[in-house]
């Protein structure tokens, strides 16, 4: 053996995490729902399950490190058979709680599968990838990749836990990766801006917009006949792109008025700013943006944090806990907090490039995607910008198994990058 | 490119976060931070106690009590029996219901006043009971008590604030108190104090958790300032009682001073009326009433024409112009022919006569030549008629005056300009011949006649008329009310019109009223007046006027009464101020028949004409209006004010 031998652990990625999750801690023994607080490690309380599950957090590092690197590639495909099946187990045997079939009961405890689906599907999807003969151009391999992203998100949604669900367009960014094309994202977001658009202007002008927009590609490709890596002008083509915008424009205008339930009709509505709603259902926002305001430049000793003392932010522990940072931290805590998941999400995307084999990345990168769209939609809409959508912020809110599970997904990828050397096929 | 992309997408979702966080934290920090305290900050105010009113003499008018809101949160009500809640509460069902709805809509956590102001009385029996009913309890205030039955209008009285008060001082909030007419609300600054406050921070379910910033931000209520006023309670009282069954006011100054001994505005009720649960129905009863109007002030409010004792104001111009001397007889020929056919009539009496017997008589044609004189010592009308004027607002009138109480008039003293503007053509002395006997264009209030008298006893000047005498004890100091107003005649001037009003009482129209061992100086009024009745301008029952002061050589009260349809000045005006001087002079009262003759006469039947349909005359020299009944005797006559509305 040689260089490879001795496994190197990503200290940086390592340290980050260990910040994230006690800044989280520290969150939530400020959040936590009390009159009078007691010791951090009351078992009682939020914060001391919390401390609790750090604990077995650590135990499960240790496990998953000492396991033999060449397990998760391996298992991969039984990994993603057991955690599917325990999705699906749930409209059987699981827990109602807040309105959602999304836990089983353990005891006191209870059990979240869909956060420990996230790792499995990313090892699946690794795992296929990388075989030698598969390949995202070929439309049946793609459609397979597709399947295996999509499958969790099916079992998720009728939880209901759309949010969940929303996370496994992370995986775009490893697809693209490994090639697929930036017109999928193209789609995904022309798809967006027409759906939002339905939603605030009047129809007929966005069907003018698209009658204008595609004329005028239309022309400027006509002029550019000598460049032969755009798609020959055929008109039909146009036309057709244009009914097919059309169509989707009144189809999604019709989902959203007639089809969508109004809580998330509502959600939407307030971010967009069509509807205010201060006491209703923007009231949670609204609490969690004076909450982040109160804070101020440096933030608030917590007895003065009078918001997050109070109870003010609904859920402040679990999906609003970055609420808490920024009144007793104040702009200096989540600023912080920001630049740690970035560099986080740099240190994951840096580590996933520098790995000779393939599995490895497309996990590195499926890791880095869903800590991304975590990030992104969770403190997004803590701060106002996104609508209300539940899930949790990676390894700092409330929650054994969102922890676990986000420990897990990042572990397995040190692991896979501490062997990076020896590790081939 | 592919590498690339989920990294500039981290950046940049990163960056705007970070940008938004300096937005929420920094930019518009300030204004979460206000809408953070009013989540979480609960401010429980400490009201001080509301400083009592004294009056000159230490004698105690108003003070405090404590009175009872029942309160609702309505969050904590649940389920309730609204038919027994009403019944407990002696309230209409309905009308619970639209209150407890109205509650709801204002908050559904924060408390809402459905009764307020109980009484202990009213409360005594709601105590156990309500304890029945979740979300309902008992709030403490305090609350004025009334020492007397009398003077409200000058005491004034307090309300809760409303939504216009609290938008224009953001002292008040919803729910405190505040003066809202008289003493209470000129000096509401002071009698209030300033309230306190304790905060704390409560959770989202309204509980208190702790005190706010160690209390550090708490505030200590500031007491409030007890007022000595200048008015001389028993002097109000008695003043009051002779007002019985009659309309028109009084106002009494001690000369040497500019003190406020009495301010008497009838009909007026009494104080206690506006507290308690009644107490809506009868402000609104108060400030409907438009036939007696109790809520006027008249002496501050009021704008009458003076009538004759406007008189010795022409008489002083006179000789300071040096258009006559106390010496100069006028000829009187059952009054005086100004010009063509016109002629101001003048009643019997020796004629020719000089300036004390002129006044003493009331002669109209002496004084239409001596005012004749000064208008006509102007190179132009309307030149005399400046002069004239500002000899004649030098004595207050034709202003505000700068009295402390928060209503008033300015009347009218007209000038060249006025009649100038008036009249196209050109005009002379005798076009405004009536301001010689203070009717015609002459306007004032009966606080502006009191003050003008006042000037008189002075010889010359006078002290802005004032109610605050001490603020905690402490004497003002405040040298708008210590400076003395000179009037434009000089000291000199004053004696021979003097006499004349002394001769007044001795000889004159007053003579009847004369008090053993007090020299007073007098004037009497009879004052033409016209009313709308049923659309028609319709010459009234003369008012009765008297202005007078006491003791001729050492004044100690200047006093003004008017009578609203008295028939003429020494029926009612005159008998009315020779008892108040008396009283206060010597504390006790000998001309029991005059007391006698006020006590038992009303001038209800004459007012009552105006709203009946019969056609009616005026100044019917027979005595009527004699009070046989004891119950007839209304002091205080809210209570069939209402009635009278039905009639009308
Ligand atoms: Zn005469």
């Amino acid at each position: 053996m040689g260089i490879g031998d001795r496994p190197k652990y990503d200290i940086a990625a390592i340290l980050i995490y260990t910040a994230l999750v006690f800044i989280g801690l520290f969150s939530i023994y400020s959040a936590a729902p009390v009159l009078e607080y007691t010791s951090i490690t009351d078992i009682n309380q939020v914060y001391g399950k919390q401390f609790l599950f750090i604990g077995v957090c650590a135990l499960l590092i240790i496990i998953i490190l000492a396991i033999e690197v060449k397990f998760y590639e391996q298992f991969a495909g039984l990994i993603y058979v057991v955690s599917m099946l325990s999705l699906a187990g749930l409209y059987i045997f699981g827990k109602e709680v807040n309105g959602a079939v999304s836990w089983y009961p353990i005891g006191s405890f209870t059990f979240q599968p869909s956060e420990f689906a996230k790792f499995a599907t990313a090892l699946a999807v690794a795992k296929f990838l990388s075989q030698l003969n598969v390949s995202l151009k070929n439309v049946r391999d793609f459609m397979i990749v597709a399947g295996i992203i999509a499958l969790p998100a099916l079992l998720i949604v009728p939880q209901p836990d759309p949010g969940s669900a929303l996370i496994y367009t992370a995986f775009f960014f490893a697809l693209h990766r490994e090639g697929l094309s930036l017109w999928y994202l193209s789609l995904g977001i022309i798809a967006l801006a027409l759906f939002l658009a339905a939603l605030v202007i009047n129809i007929w002008w966005i069907i003018l917009i698209i009658v204008v927009v595609v004329a005028i590609i239309y022309l400027l490709s006509r002029k550019r006949k000598h460049n032969k890596r755009l798609p020959k002008p055929r008109i039909y083509l146009y036309v057709i792109a244009t009914f097919i915008c059309i169509a989707y424009t009144l189809s999604t205008s019709y989902i959203f008025n007639n089809i969508l339930e109004d809580r998330h009709r509502n959600r939407i509505d307030i971010v967009l700013g069509r509807v205010q709603d201060d006491a209703g259902i923007g009231y949670n926002i609204n609490q969690s943006m004076i909450a982040i305001g109160n804070g101020g430049w440096a933030g608030k000793p917590l007895e003065e944090a009078t918001q997050t003392r109070g109870g003010y932010v609904p859920e402040q522990h679990t999906d609003f806990v970055f609420s808490a940072i920024g009144e007793v931290s104040g702009l200096l805590g989540t600023s912080i907090t920001i630049l740690l998941f970035m560099f986080l999400i740099y240190r994951i995307i840096i580590m996933a490039e520098r790995q000779r084999n393939q599995f490895a990345r497309i996990y590195g990168y499926g890791v880095a995607g869903i800590f991304f769209l975590h990030f992104f939609v969770n403190v997004g809409m803590v701060i106002g910008l996104l609508p209300t959508v539940g899930i949790p912020l990676p390894f700092m809110s409330y929650g054994g198994s969102g922890l676990m599970g986000f420990t897990i997904l990042l572990f397995i990828f040190i692991k896979l990058d501490a062997h990076r050397m020896s590790y081939d096929h | 490119m592919k590498k690339l992309l989920l990294f500039s997408i981290v950046t940049l979702v990163g960056l705007t976060f970070i940008g938004r966080m300096i937005y929420l934290q920094v930019v518009i920090s300030e204004e979460l931070k206000l809408e953070a305290e009013n989540n979480s900050v609960k401010t429980v105010y400490d009201y001080p106690e509301r400083g009592f009113i004294y009056d000159r003499n230490g004698e105690l008018m108003v003070a405090n009590q404590v009175a009872y809101d029942v309160m609702v949160i309505p969050k904590e009500t649940g389920d309730f029996d609204l038919n027994k809640l009403a019944g407990l509460l002696k309230m209409d069902e309905s009308r619970l219901e639209k209150k407890l709805k109205t509650a709801r809509i204002w908050s559904t956590k924060q408390a809402s006043v459905i009764i307020p102001q109980l009484t202990q009385e009213e409360y005594a029996p709601l105590q156990e009971q309500l304890r029945k009913f979740p979300g309902f309890y008992i709030q403490r205030r305090s609350l004025r008590k009334y020492q007397v039955d009398h003077s409200a209008s000058v005491l004034g009285y307090i309300r809760e604030v409303n939504q216009g008060k609290i938008n224009e001082d953001d002292y008040y909030v919803q729910g405190d108190l505040a003066g809202k007419s008289g003493i209470e609300l000129q000096y509401e600054k002071e009698l209030r104090g300033e309230k306190g406050y304790k905060k704390y921070t409560r959770d989202h379910y309204g509980r208190a958790i702790e005190s706010y910033k160690n209390g550090s931000s708490d505030l200590a209520p500031i007491a409030g300032t007890d007022l000595t006023v200048t008015l001389d309670k028993e002097l109000q009282e008695y003043a009051e009682k002779l007002m019985i069954n009659k309309r028109g006011g009084i106002v009494a100054i001690e000369p040497k001073t500019g003190e406020i001994l009495s301010l008497i505005t009838a009909p007026n009720y009494d104080p206690s009326l506006l507290m308690g649960r009644d107490r809506s129905k009868n402000i609104n009863a108060i400030l409907r009433d438009t036939v007696r109007l109790p809520d006027v002030n008249r002496v501050l409010q009021g704008q009458y024409a003076p009538g004759s004792p406007f008189k010795v104001i022409n008489a002083l111009i006179g000789l300071q112009e040096g258009v006559t001397t106390p010496q100069e007889r006028f000829r009187c020929n059952h009054g005086y022919d100004y010009g063509g056919r016109k002629k101001m009539a003048c009643h019997s009496h020796a004629s020719p006569l000089a300036m004390s017997k002129g006044i003493a008589e009331s002669c109209n044609a002496y004084f239409a030549q001596v005012y004749r004189r000064i208008i006509e010592k102007g190179e132009t009308s309307s030149q005399g008629m400046d002069t004239w004027h500002d000899h004649v607002t030098s004595f207050g009138l034709g202003n505000y005056l700068g009295y402390d109480l928060p209503v008033g008039q300015p009347g009218r003293i007209p000038d060249g300009e006025y009649y100038t503007s008036r009249y196209k053509y050109k005009w002379y002395a005798p076009t405004t011949i009536s301001n010689a006997i203070g009717q015609g264009e002459v306007a004032v209030t009966p606080i502006q006649l009191a003050n003008m008298t006042a000037a008189i006893a002075n010889r010359g000047y006078f002290y802005t008329p004032h109610i605050i005498k001490k603020m905690n004890g402490e004497p003002i100091d405040n040298p708008k009310y210590t400076t003395k107003n000179f009037t434009t005649i000089d000291a000199k001037h004053f004696e021979p019109v003097i006499e004349g009003m002394n001769e007044v009482y001795n000889s004159g129209t007053a003579k009847y009223v004369k008090i053993p061992e007090i020299e007073i100086c007098g004037k009497t009024g009879t004052v033409e007046n016209f009313a709308k009745v049923n659309g028609v301008r319709k010459q009234q029952t003369d008012h009765s006027v008297f202005i007078a002061f006491a003791p001729k050589d050492d004044p100690k009260i200047a006093i003004a009464v008017f009578i609203e349809n008295g028939y003429w000045g020494s029926r009612y005006a005159a008998k009315i101020a020779s008892l108040l001087i008396e009283k206060h002079i010597k504390g006790e009262i000998t001309r029991t028949d005059l007391e006698d003759y006020l006590m038992s006469h009303s001038l209800e039947y004459e007012y009552a004409k105006k709203l009946g349909k019969e056609p009616y005359n005026i100044n019917v020299a027979v005595d009527q209006g004699l009070i046989t009944d004891e119950k007839e005797r209304k002091l205080h006559q809210l209570v069939d004010s209402l009635n009278l509305k039905i009639l009308k």
